[in-house]
C-alpha cells in the first residue's frame, strides 16, 4: 500500500514537474516576485545600477484578523494593516544625483531620509498614526526616522499625489518629511535586504554587497508600498511592494581613465543563479546609441534579446539578459555582463536633460540670507509648468514678501501658491508654487530669510557644522521629444512603471535639488561653565581674604635679628670692616 | 496575605456516603493549606467544601452507562461559574468508572470519584482532585517565580509564559532550500480548524492574534551530524540552543505591538541535510521530531520524503500534512501555557478536551495562575516605582500618573478580595486592570530618572567655588590643630 502510494506520488510529481511555469504547478500563486537590474552608462562616464524588486500580492491587506504571508514581508504587511496605510514611500539616500550631468534618474531621492505616506480615510488621528509609523519604521530599518516630528512634517497640497490606486486625494491624509542629516550605511541596507524573499542568497540580490555599494558616488535605497489594480478591469486590489536601490559607481576615477566596466568590477560578484521564487529576473543594459550612425559600445556575453522603449522622452535600446531562460547559464556557470567602448567617447556631446535645477544659499553674515533656486527648461520650443515644494525649518524665518521669480529678466507670476508659515518649535515653513517655465529658459526664485536664535539645548551636537535644509522638490510633466506608445504596465520593465504616464506626449519627472547647509549663529557652549568658574573664583578669593582678615590674630612682634637682607648686609659690612647694623 | 478560595461542591450519590461522616448532610467544611513562597510571604489556599447528597436529576444523570455520558448529562445541572468545582462521589462498586481508575475528570468543571473506604481516604482523594483541577502548590510558586529564590523551582515551572494581556502567535515555515523543495502549507485552513477553537476558549485569558509567514533561505545555526548507520542527519539535544538565534533574526518579531510573541517554526531541511532527526539527551530519536524553547515557542522538523527515482525533477512539490504539524504545535502551546497533563496519578482518568483542546477546568487553572501572577507583578511594579521615588526626591508625579497608581492599588485590592471570596473571573479582570494601570504609571515618560539632574553633578559644577573657599578654612584648621598641639606641649615645658 505504502509503496503504491509513493509511486503514485512520484508519478504525480513527474507529471506536474517540468511545466513551463516553473515551480508553481498545481496551486495558483497569489503573490509574485519580479526582479530586475538596470545598468546604464551615464554621460560623464559613471555607471548607474538600479535594482528593482517587486512583490505583488493579490490580497487585501486591510481586512482579516489572520494574515498569512508568503513573499510579502510580514513586518511591512502588519504595519500597513495595523496603521491604515494606503501608500508608503521611504527612501534612504547617501549622496546627490547630479541631474545636470547624469541625466534624468529613473527614481531620484533627496539626500538623507525621505518618508511620505498616504493614510486610509478610515484613520481618525493621522498625526498619531504618522508618529507611530515613523517609530516602527525606524525600528525596522535601523534609521533615525523617530526624529520625524511636527517640526519637520508637512502636508503638501499638490506635489505628492498617490502613485497607486486611489479614489480620493484629500491631502489631509498625506504626511511628508525629510531628514537631510540622516546618514545611510550598512545597518540600513541589511534590514532592507532581509525584506526580499530570497534575501541576499540568490538572484540579483547577490550583487548587493555593502562594501561595494557604499564605495560609490550615490546610493539610494527605497521601499514603495501601494495598492494597484489586480487586472485590467481593476475590480480588485493587489498590494505592491517595490524595493529599489540605485548606485552610481565612478569608474572614470577608479578605473585608470577607462570607462569599460563589468558586473564583477562593480560589485566584485557575478550572477550565478536565479532566485527560485522570482517569476521574472532580468538584467537590462542601456546600449542606446548616442548618435544614430555609429555603435559606440559593445556588451558581452551576447544578450538574450534587445528591448526598445521610450523612457523619459528618449528612445532607448536595452540589451536584456533573462536569467530565467535556460540558455543563459548553459554556456557559462556565471553571468558577468561586460561593456566596452569601441572608441573613446567625446564628452562634448553630453546631452542636457530638459528639466534640471540648482539651489544655493546666498547672502553674508549670520543674520540674514537668501535661498536661490534656478530651474532650467532646455526644451527648444515647449513651455511646461512645474510644481515647486520648499520646506524650510522654522529657525530660518522666511520673508515671503521678498519672494521673487524671474524668468528671462521678467517677473514670472506663479499660477498657484500655497504657503503655510512656520510656528516656532512647532512646524516648518511650507511653500508650494506652480510655475510656468517658458521654453529654453532659466527661472530664478529667491526668497530671503532671517536666522533665528535657538535655545542652547536645542542645538544638535556639532552645531558649527551647520543646519541642513531639506531638498526642494520639483514635480513636472515634461513634454517628451519622441512620442510614446501606450504599453501594458505589467509587461514593461519595472523601472518605467512606478510613475503613471498620463499620455504619450509627456512624462512625469520628480527632481530633488541639493540640500542646503546653513550656518546659524552658535553660542559659546562652554560659556555658562566659564562664567560659573570665573564668578566662583572671584567669590572664593574675596571670601578667602575676608576670612583671613576676620580670623587672623594680629600681634606686634619685636624685631629679633632682622631678616635675610639685614644679615646679608651685615656679612658684607663685616668684609668691609664697617660695624654691623 | 493572599487567600485563594475554591468553592467545591461534593455531591454524594446514594450508597456512597461513608459511615464515619462527622456530621449529617448537608454541611460545610473549610480546608486551608499554606503555600510558602519565600521567607516573608506565603499564599493560603482554601477549599470551601459543601457536602450534600444528589438531587433527583443528578441521580438520573449518574445512571448513564459511561462516565463520559454522565459528565455530559451533569454539565447543565452544575454551577458553571469560573473556578467552582463539583465532585460527585460514587459508591465504591460503581460501574461508571472503569476498573482500576478511582477518579474521572470531565471536560467541564466536575469530577466523578469513588468513595473509598473511609472519610480520611475520601478527603485525601478530594483534595488531590481539587488541586489538580484548580491549582497546585507548584503552579502558584511558578506564577510567583520572580519572588521565589533561585534553585527552588524545577525547570518545568520556568517554561510557562509570563502573564500578559495579549499574545501573538506566529507560525513560520522555514524553507532553506527553495531550489529543491516547493513547500505548500494550508496554514489558513489549519489555523481555522485546529488553532482557532483553542484560542476562542483562551480568549477569556488574553487577546490572541495569529499570523504566518514563509521564510526562504533561513537556515538553522547548527550543521547537523551525519549518521552512517541510519543514513540520516542528527541534531543532538545539546546543540539545540544554538539553533534558534540565526533564525530569530529573520522572524521579524512584532514591530507593531508590545505583546509577547509565540513562535512556531516548521523547518523543512534542505535536500543535502535530509532526513534530519532530533536526538534527545540519551541519543534516541525524538518521536515528534520537535522541540520547544521555554517562553519562546517551538520548532518542528518536517522531513520531505526522498523521491523514489533520483531523476525526479527539482523542485519537489511538498504539501505539508497540517494535522500532524498542528498536533505537535498545539501540544507545545499547551506546554507553554503550563497546561501539562503529565503529572497525573495513574488511577486518574482525564477526559480528552476534544476539539477545543482545553477543558474548562484547565482554563480555570490558567486563570488562577495568571491572577496570582498579575497581583505579584503589580506589587513588584509599584514597589519599584516607590523605590525610584525614594531615590529621586524632586521627581514630579503628574496627576494622571498618581491616579493610575491609585487605580492600580484599588484594582489589586479588589482582586485580592474577590479571590478570597472565590470569584475567580472578577478577580482576574481586576488583576488585569491593575496590571494595565500600574504599567502605564511605571512607564510614563515623565518618570524617566535620567530626566532628573543628579545631585553629585551639581556639586561638581560648584567645585570652582567650594575648592578655593575650602583652602583658607583648611589652612586655618591646620593652624588651630598645630597651635593646640603646641599649647599641649607648652605646659609640660612649664613643669
Amino acid at each position: 500500500g505504502a509503496m503504491a502510494a509513493a509511486e503514485l506520488l512520484v508519478l504525480l510529481l513527474v507529471a506536474a514537474g517540468p511545466g513551463p511555469g516553473r515551480a508553481d504547478s498545481g496551486r495558483e500563486r497569489r503573490d509574485t516576485l519580479r526582479e530586475e537590474l538596470l545598468l546604464s552608462p551615464l554621460p560623464t562616464g559613471d555607471v548607474a545600477a538600479t535594482f528593482q524588486f517587486r512583490t505583488r500580492w493579490d490580497a487585501d491587506l486591510q481586512r482579516g484578523a489572520v494574515s498569512h504571508y508568503r513573499l510579502f514581508p510580514k513586518a511591512l504587511g502588519r504595519l500597513v494593516a495595523a496603521l491604515g496605510v494606503r501608500e508608503l514611500h521611504l527612501a534612504l539616500t547617501h549622496g546627490f544625483w547630479r541631474t545636470r550631468y547624469w541625466g534624468q534618474p529613473p527614481l531620484q531621492a533627496p539626500a538623507g531620509a525621505e518618508l511620505w505616506v498616504w493614510f486610509q480615510p478610515t484613520v481618525t488621528d493621522v498625526d498619531k498614526a504618522w508618529k507611530e509609523l515613523s517609530n516602527i519604521l525606524s525600528g525596522i530599518f535601523c534609521a533615525s526616522l523617530n526624529f520625524i516630528d511636527s517640526t519637520n512634517t508637512v502636508i503638501p497640497t499638490a506635489s505628492f499625489k498617490p502613485l497607486g490606486l486611489a479614489n480620493g486625494t484629500d491631502h489631509h491624509l498625506l504626511r511628508y518629511a525629510v531628514l537631510p542629516r540622516e546618514v545611510v550605511c550598512t545597518e540600513n541596507l541589511t534590514p532592507w535586504k532581509k525584506l526580499l524573499p530570497c534575501g541576499s542568497k540568490a538572484g540579483l540580490a547577490v550583487l548587493l554587497k555593502a562594501e561595494r555599494l557604499f564605495h560609490s558616488s550615490y546610493h539610494s535605497q527605497a521601499v514603495h508600498i501601494r495598492p494597484v489594480c489586480r487586472d485590467a478591469s481593476c475590480l480588485a486590489v493587489s498590494w505592491e511592494l517595490r524595493q529599489t536601490l540605485t548606485v552610481v559607481f565612478d569608474f572614470f576615477a577608479s578605473g585608470q581613465g577607462k570607462k569599460d566596466w563589468s558586473l564583477f568590477k562593480m560589485f566584485s560578484r557575478t550572477l550565478t543563479d536565479t532566485c527560485p521564487l522570482a517569476s521574472q529576473s532580468k538584467v537590462y543594459v542601456d546600449i542606446s546609441p548616442k548618435n544614430k550612425e555609429k555603435e559606440l559600445l559593445e556588451v558581452s556575453p551576447p544578450p538574450t534579446s534587445v528591448h526598445e522603449a521610450v523612457v523619459q522622452g528618449d528612445r532607448k535600446t536595452y540589451a536584456v539578459y533573462d536569467l530565467l531562460s535556460p540558455s543563459l547559464f548553459n554556456t557559462s556557470r556565471s553571468l558577468n555582463v561586460q561593456l566596452k567602448w569601441k572608441r573613446p567617447q567625446d564628452s562634448s556631446e553630453m546631452p542636457i536633460p530638459t528639466l534640471h535645477a540648482q539651489r544655493y544659499v546666498g547672502g553674508y553674515g549670520l543674520q540674514t540670507g537668501e535661498i536661490c533656486t534656478l530651474i532650467y527648461n532646455t526644451h527648444p520650443y515647449r513651455a511646461f509648468p512645474v510644481i515647486l515644494l520648499e520646506t524650510v525649518p522654522w529657525y530660518l524665518r522666511l520673508y515671503v514678501h521678498t519672494l521673487t521669480i524671474i524668468t528671462k529678466g521678467k517677473e514670472n507670476k506663479p499660477s498657484y501658491i500655497h504657503y503655510q508659515p512656520a510656528q516656532d518649535r512647532r512646524r516648518p515653513h511650507l511653500l508650494e508654487m506652480l510655475i510656468q517655465l517658458p521654453a529654453n529658459s532659466v527661472t530664478k526664485i529667491t526668497i530671503q530669510f532671517e536666522r533665528a536664535l535657538l535655545k542652547w539645548t536645542e542645538y544638535p551636537p556639532d552645531p558649527n557644522h551647520g543646519f541642513y535644509v531639506g531638498s526642494s522638490v520639483l514635480s513636472a510633466l515634461v513634454p517628451s521629444v519622441t512620442a510614446m506608445k501606450d504599453v501594458d504596465v505589467e509587461q514593461s520593465p519595472l523601472f518605467t512603471s512606478l510613475f503613471p504616464s498620463s499620455d504619450g506626449s509627456s512624462y512625469f519627472v520628480r527632481l530633488y535639488t541639493e540640500p542646503l547647509l546653513v550656518n546659524l549663529p552658535t553660542p559659546d557652549f562652554s560659556m555658562p561653565y566659564n562664567v560659573i568658574c570665573l564668578t566662583c573664583t572671584v567669590v572664593a578669593v574675596c571670601y578667602g581674604s575676608f576670612y583671613n582678615l576676620l580670623t587672623r590674630t594680629f600681634h606686634v612682634e619685636e624685631p629679633s635679628r632682622g631678616g635675610l637682607a639685614k644679615r646679608l648686609a651685615n656679612v658684607i659690612r663685616k668684609f668691609r670692616g664697617v660695624p654691623p647694623l | 496575605q493572599v487567600r485563594l478560595v475554591v468553592p467545591v461542591a461534593v455531591v454524594f450519590s446514594p450508597g456512597s456516603v461513608p459511615g464515619d461522616l462527622p456530621r449529617p448532610l448537608p454541611f460545610r467544611d473549610v480546608q486551608e493549606m499554606e503555600i510558602p513562597v519565600n521567607v516573608r510571604s506565603s499564599v493560603t489556599s482554601c477549599y470551601e467544601m459543601r457536602y450534600r447528597s444528589t438531587t433527583a436529576q443528578e441521580e438520573a444523570a449518574l445512571a448513564a452507562a459511561t462516565a463520559r455520558e454522565a459528565d455530559a448529562a451533569l454539565h447543565p445541572l452544575q454551577d458553571s461559574t469560573l473556578g467552582s468545582l463539583t465532585m460527585y462521589v460514587l459508591p465504591e462498586t460503581s460501574s461508571l468508572l472503569p476498573q482500576g481508575t478511582n477518579v474521572y475528570v470531565g471536560k467541564h468543571r466536575s469530577a466523578l470519584l469513588r468513595a473509598g473506604g473511609s472519610v480520611a481516604t475520601l478527603q485525601a482523594r478530594l483534595r488531590e482532585v481539587a488541586q489538580l483541577m484548580s491549582f497546585t502548590a507548584s503552579a502558584v510558586a511558578a506564577a510567583l517565580s520572580d519572588r521565589v529564590p533561585d534553585g527552588r523551582l524545577s525547570p518545568d515551572t520556568r517554561r510557562s509564559l509570563k502573564s500578559s494581556l495579549g499574545y501573538e502567535i506566529t507560525f513560520s515555515l522555514l524553507n532553506p532550500d527553495p531550489k529543491s523543495h516547493t513547500v505548500d502549507w494550508d496554514i489558513e485552513g489549519a489555523v481555522n480548524r485546529y488553532v482557532k477553537p483553542v484560542l476562542d476558549k483562551l480568549s477569556l485569558v488574553a487577546n490572541f492574534s495569529v499570523d504566518s509567514q514563509i521564510l526562504y533561505y533561513a537556515v538553522l545555526g547548527v550543521t547537523p551530524r551525519y549518521d552512517k548507520e541510519s543514513s540520516s542527519f542528527l541534531l543532538s539535544a545539546h546543540s539545540l540552543p544554538h539553533v534558534i538565534n540565526p533564525v530569530e533574526a529573520r522572524l521579524g518579531s512584532s514591530a507593531a505591538s508590545l505583546y509577547p510573541v509565540l513562535n512556531f517554526l516548521l523547518y523543512v531541511p534542505e535536500r543535502s541535510h535530509s532526513p534530519l532527526y532530533i536526538q534527545d539527551k540519551d541519543g534516541a530519536p525524538v518521536s515528534t521530531n520537535a522541540f520547544h524553547s521555554p517562553r519562546w515557542g517551538g520548532i518542528m522538523v518536517y522531513n520531505v520524503e526522498a523521491p523514489a527515482s533520483p531523476q525526479a525533477s527539482l523542485p519537489l512539490h511538498v504539501d505539508v500534512d497540517m494535522a500532524r504539524v498542528m498536533e505537535v504545535f498545539l501540544a507545545q502551546l499547551r506546554l507553554l501555557f503550563g497546561l501539562s497533563r503529565e503529572e497525573v496519578p495513574p488511577e486518574f482518568l482525564l477526559e480528552s478536551p476534544g476539539n477545543e483542546g482545553l477543558a474548562d477546568w484547565e482554563l480555570d487553572h490558567l486563570l488562577w495562575a495568571h491572577t496570582v501572577e498579575n497581583i505579584a507583578t503589580v506589587s513588584t511594579t509599584l514597589t519599584s516605582l516607590a523605590q525610584l521615588l525614594d531615590k529621586i526626591g524632586n521627581i514630579v508625579i503628574k496627576d494622571d500618573v498618581a491616579s493610575e497608581v491609585y487605580r492600580a492599588v484599588a484594582s489589586v485590592q479588589s482582586a485580592v478580595t474577590k479571590l478570597s471570596l472565590g470569584h475567580l473571573h472578577a478577580a482576574f479582570q481586576a488583576s488585569k486592570e491593575a496590571v494595565t494601570s500600574s504599567e502605564r504609571a511605571f512607564f510614563d515618560p515623565s518618570l524617566l530618572h535620567l530626566l532628573y539632574f543628579p545631585d553629585d553633578q551639581k556639586f561638581a559644577i560648584y567645585i570652582p567655588l567650594f575648592l578655593p573657599m575650602a583652602v583658607p578654612i583648611l589652612l586655618s584648621l591646620a593652624k588651630i590643630v598645630r597651635e593646640s598641639r603646641l599649647r599641649r606641649k607648652e605646659p609640660t615645658k612649664m613643669d
